[in-house]
């Protein structure tokens, strides 16, 4: 790991905010550190960037110590090369977008100076804008300019503070696009701290999901939003319909089984690992919950049927986010969505009954409890 | 017109501005920055002079200075005259009690920069003196004006204080605002009207001076 490219992160601390984290973010990867606020991104992302100082850890970036607690080094943050975008973008508002963009090329010929902080505004499609102070400039705009300052610095290593938080939405899809094409000329690591799953989802290569400083599981955003490490990761990736359940049959050799779900038996198929008897969580993500039609029969309607009660039916956009309270445990409702031409044509409505389906496919097994469904 | 004592005055008014400038920098940015147990009696200290009465002041800077105090003895060592009756002494007393009128502009000054944007400067590769030089200074500049300009004009106006530990010796002592009382007590109310007027105008000219260019500068900000 010494001599690797690539930043390598393992933070650990009791107090004032806790820390239990390590990742490893290769040159060119994006990596997204995901939780709700107060879960310690923001003070992983300062530690890196040298404006934290935690009280147990390391930081090393291509080989570089930059934070060792045990060797008592510690690297101030002017001489991390680290280019950080903070959340309000903390611009030197006295001076122009390229004196910005200047002001971060220490490192520079000041000769060389100009040229290049032309050539990244051009980068951040903010040509010609140079002369502008940031009170002059849109959200967006500032945003590009924190983008491009934080790239003049030449980091080893690029953090991004919630970057998206203080654009609208129409300004955030745009940047979210520009990001996404920067990302490709980009050589160093990426980390990319937000509360937005989907964002870190579109955004990142790899995820690490954190709880009070904590990181509960990292992979791909597929793999995280799909086979969650804990029910505790199952609830902060927004996965609703995490319920308890024992181990009823399980196959040796393909990790087949079934769930007795308070009465009702659910197939499953990666119960690896599992006893018979034991207690589990287990959670089926909203797409793996399938309605039944009432006209003909549908995809996978043999698999895990479960009749209930709609008794909640909100129509968001071009879709519909149904609740099913199922006929055998009424206290455990399933979630689940569809797009809204669907629903109506099936004349779903509140109080109605209806069938789903859980895909085995779908159906991941955990340890521990589930916490209480809301 | 009493020249001397304007010269004084002006003198004293521009050497005290000097010296709180590093001295104000520095204790309001540590005011500004840093928490640590104390701060709150630490910036009492600073604000005394503003509640205390000047002749109570002046009478704990006299005793502070006299040649008794191991003040007064050790600047008698040093420089081989007293501190109290002299200019020397003048300087030091006009230094301490403008301390709240330099140090409290320029920590509200410090204050309003957000954390970010000093973090910021880190970030870009600024070292600390530099992140001072082109973050710090620039962006609280218009309470480091506001702290130089109440200082010179609260110099120039100062009397309970100076008269404790200076008295009245014409070009060691008198300011202006000795000058005055000096010519009321004489009956001379002419000459008192004249300085009074001066005074009055360097006074509302510095002042309006220091609200129209921080407009300025805020206006330039955004």
């Amino acid at each position: 790991m010494t001599a690797s490219k690539g930043i390598f992160v393992d933070l650990r601390q009791d107090a004032p905010i806790p820390l239990a984290a390590s990742f490893f973010c290769a040159p060119g990867e994006v990596l997204a550190l995901v939780g709700p606020s107060g879960s310690g991104k923001s003070t992983i992302l300062r530690s890196i960037a040298g404006t934290y100082r935690p009280h147990g850890g390391i930081v090393r970036v291509n080989g570089d110590l930059w934070f060792s607690a045990a060797e008592g080094h510690y690297r101030p943050p002017h001489r991390r090369a680290v280019g950080l975008v903070f959340q309000n973008y903390a611009l030197f508002p006295h001076m122009t977008a390229a004196g910005n963009l200047m002001a971060a090329m220490g490192h520079v010929r000041p000769t060389d100076r100009p040229r290049r902080a032309h050539a990244l505004l051009d980068l951040v499609h903010l040509g010609g804008l140079e002369g502008r102070r940031p009170a002059e400039l849109s959200g967006g705009q500032q945003q590009r300019v924190a983008v491009a300052r934080a790239l003049a610095r030449e980091p080893a290593v690029l953090l991004l503070d919630e970057p998206f938080s203080a654009v609208d939405k129409a300004t955030r899809q745009r940047l979210y696009r520009e990001i996404a094409e920067l990302r490709r000329v980009l050589e160093m690591p990426v980390i990319l701290v937000t509360h937005d799953l989907d964002e870190a989802a579109l955004l990142a290569d790899r995820m690490v999901v954190l709880h009070h400083g904590q990181a509960l599981q990292s992979g791909t955003a597929e793999e995280v939003t799909s086979r969650p490490a804990s029910p505790a990761v199952a609830r902060l990736v927004d996965l609703r319909n995490v319920f308890p359940g024992t181990i009823a049959a399980r196959s040796e050799d393909s990790g087949h089984g079934c769930i007795d779900w308070s009465g009702l038996r659910i197939e499953f198929r990666d119960g690896q690992g599992r006893e018979v008897g034991q207690q589990v969580s287990w959670v089926v993500p909203d797409g793996f919950v399938i309605l039944h039609r009432r006209d003909r029969p549908s995809r996978g309607e043999h698999e895990n049927p479960v009749p209930g009660t709609v008794t909640s039916f909100l129509a968001i956009g071009q879709t519909a986010h149904l609740t099913l309270r199922p006929h055998h445990a009424p206290d455990l409702p399933l979630h689940f969505s569809m797009p809204l031409h669907a629903a109506r044509r099936n004349d779903l409505a509140e109080g109605v009954a209806a069938t789903v389906s859980l895909l085995a496919e779908g159906i991941h097994v955990m340890d521990g409890q589930a916490p209480p469904s809301e | 017109m009493d020249w001397t004592a304007l010269w004084l005055s002006l003198r004293l008014a521009g050497l005290t501005v000097v010296v709180l400038l590093p001295v104000g920098i520095a204790l309001g940015r540590w005011l500004a920055y840093r928490d640590f147990p104390g701060k709150g009696l630490v910036e009492a200290l600073i604000a005394l002079p503003l509640v205390l009465p000047p002749t109570v002041f002046g009478y704990y800077l006299l005793v502070a200075f006299g040649a008794a105090s191991p003040v007064g003895q050790f600047w008698q060592a040093a420089f081989g005259k007293p501190l109290v009756f002299t200019f020397d002494g003048l300087l030091l007393a006009s230094i301490i009690f403008n301390l709240p009128f330099a140090v409290q502009p320029m920590q509200r000054g410090f204050e309003a920069i957000p954390p970010e944007v000093r973090e910021a400067a880190a970030c870009c590769g600024m070292s600390p003196w530099r992140s001072l030089l082109r973050v710090d200074l620039p962006l609280a500049w218009p309470g480091i004006l506001t702290a130089m300009v109440l200082s010179f004009a609260h110099t120039l106006g100062e009397f309970g204080i100076v008269l404790m530990v200076g008295g009245s010796i014409p070009g060691e002592t008198r300011t202006v605002a000795i000058a005055i009382y000096d010519r009321v007590q004489a009956f001379d109310n002419a000459a008192a009207a004249e300085m009074s007027t001066l005074l009055l105008a360097i006074s509302l000219a510095a002042i309006a001076l220091t609200f129209a260019f921080s407009r300025r500068i805020g206006r330039k900000l955004g």
